[in-house]
């Protein structure tokens, strides 16, 4: 299914509908996490991947439009690339172990450490909680500045005003700086962010 | 216009239900699937759906720009701050142990405090962007 | 070397070059996008996969014998997740960008906006 889904994806052009593929990619793939007991992966997925993400893309769809050209250029080196690359790690996983196998490599070293002691070091019933947040704290303190460092990017390149009716190119030298955050007195906007969601 | 009628009293009666499971979220994350990520991004999705229906204008008068900007650096510090006052406490960095009267109590506090700097900051940084994308004067080009 | 216990890993290829097509055939900055979630995603799915244990249960202490799934790439997929929207977030503003310069996201208009000469843009 996730592969009728992402080929589907490949041949639409109407960009919303990709957007909205998309979602149902996050929310099949999310179910594959369940299944395979990654609940909290699971969880993550679906709100991140269906939620922030497809609400993004669909923010953008509404400021650059959304039909794809007709593509003019022929597939067959991109295509020729891919099957090379794809049997090239059909020969890799030729050496890996086998799907479930409790014997894995996988399992031996860090994780039956973490399953066993984190009942008596850390004392949570959820051991990826307790992994994440104490034994690995400092990954995730890593990662919570990424996602600080990915807010400063996108508010540096978006959040100075234009103005309106602006021609495109003369814009460029003249956007706010970011210091300014938006009064009152600007205009709504509630068409622009309904018609991203549910236009099309 | 009954479209319009549909959708804000929806909202009104989900907006409060959605706050009230992110922060659920939050605080089971020790007992079952959840935590600081999930939670902050229920609760920004809880925000971004109040400005969808609402306008943009009147969700940045319920939640300014600049207190979401606060909240995205507030988080940060949070971490980081769990982490020096260890080294106060005479442990080493990020060692939760410190924290209280014995280790596995240290251990809780430590993860508890570390969880809501992790939802702060992915709440701000979710709204900040999606402010950031509405926000933006489309092109009339 | 037991064909059935590879299937997953060849899934995953499957979509990961899907994915990869997606993102280098098509000109249009957005799909280009989408497609690099979609290799990111199948990425998750092979560590996810390798983690799991026949007859296990998710990563939860409970009482009694009970065999778990690795918590390990849980963890790691976790943060990968949390990136890739990141990332995600990072190069759709530069396509808004772009798309206000250029007045458009196809990938051989900007090409060929970019070579004509004297337009004065960006």
């Amino acid at each position: 299914m996730l592969a009728v889904v992402s080929l589907a994806l490949l041949r639409i052009r109407n960009l919303f509908t990709v957007a909205v593929l998309a979602g149902i990619y996050s929310l099949l793939s999310a179910s594959l996490f369940t299944v395979m007991d990654a609940v909290d992966v699971a969880f993550t997925e679906a709100a991140v991947g269906a939620g922030i993400s497809t609400v993004l893309v669909l923010g953008t769809l509404a400021l650059v439009g959304r039909v794809e050209k007709k593509p003019t250029r022929s597939s067959l080196l991109p295509l020729v690339v891919v099957l090379v690359t794809g049997s090239i790690l059909v020969y890799g996983t030729l050496d890996m172990p086998p799907y479930g196998d409790p014997a894995n490599p996988a399992h031996h070293h860090v994780a039956p450490h973490y399953l066993e002691e984190s009942e008596h070091e850390i004392g949570i019933p959820n051991v990826v909680t307790s992994v994440l947040a104490s034994y690995r704290g400092y990954d995730t303190m890593g990662e919570t500045t990424v996602i600080f460092a990915a807010m400063v990017g996108v508010l540096l390149m978006l959040s100075g005003r234009r103005r309106r009716g602006e021609v495109a190119p003369e814009a460029e030298g003249e956007s706010a700086p970011m210091g300014d955050a938006p009064t009152g007195d600007d205009p709504p906007i509630h068409g622009q962010g309904a018609e991203g969601s549910h236009g099309g | 216009m009954e479209d319009d009628v549909i959708l804000r009293v929806g909202a009104k009666i989900l907006i409060p239900f959605i706050l009230l499971f992110a922060l659920y979220v939050q605080f089971h994350g020790d007992y079952g699937p959840g935590g600081g990520f999930q939670a902050g991004v229920i609760f920004a999705a809880a925000f971004v759906l109040y400005a969808l229906i609402f306008g943009i204008d009147t969700a940045q008068r319920v939640l300014p720009l600049g207190v979401v900007w606060f909240c995205g650096a507030l988080g940060v510090w949070i971490y980081a701050g769990v982490g020096v006052v260890t080294l106060f406490m005479g442990g080493e960095f990020l060692n939760y142990g410190v924290l209280a009267h014995d280790p596995e109590h240290g251990q809780h506090w430590g993860i508890l405090l570390v969880e809501l700097g992790v939802l702060t900051t992915v709440f701000g940084a979710m709204v900040a962007i999606f402010y950031a994308f509405a926000g933006r004067r489309q092109v009339r080009s | 070397m037991n064909v059935l216990g590879l299937v997953n890993y060849w899934a995953f290829i499957f979509l990961m070059m899907v994915g990869f097509y997606v993102l280098i055939s098509r000109g249009n900055l957005v799909k280009k996008i989408v497609g690099l979630n979609i290799f990111q995603t199948s990425v998750f799915i092979l560590y996810i996969s390798m983690g799991k244990i026949r007859g296990g249960t998710a990563p939860i202490l409970m009482e009694g014998e009970v065999v778990y799934s690795n918590p390990v790439p849980h963890v790691l997929i976790l943060t990968a997740i949390v990136v890739g929207v990141a990332t995600t977030a990072l190069g759709l503003s530069l396509v808004v960008r772009i798309h206000e310069a250029y007045g458009t996201v196809e990938e051989d208009e900007i090409h060929s906006l970019d070579s004509s000469p004297a337009d004065g843009l960006v």
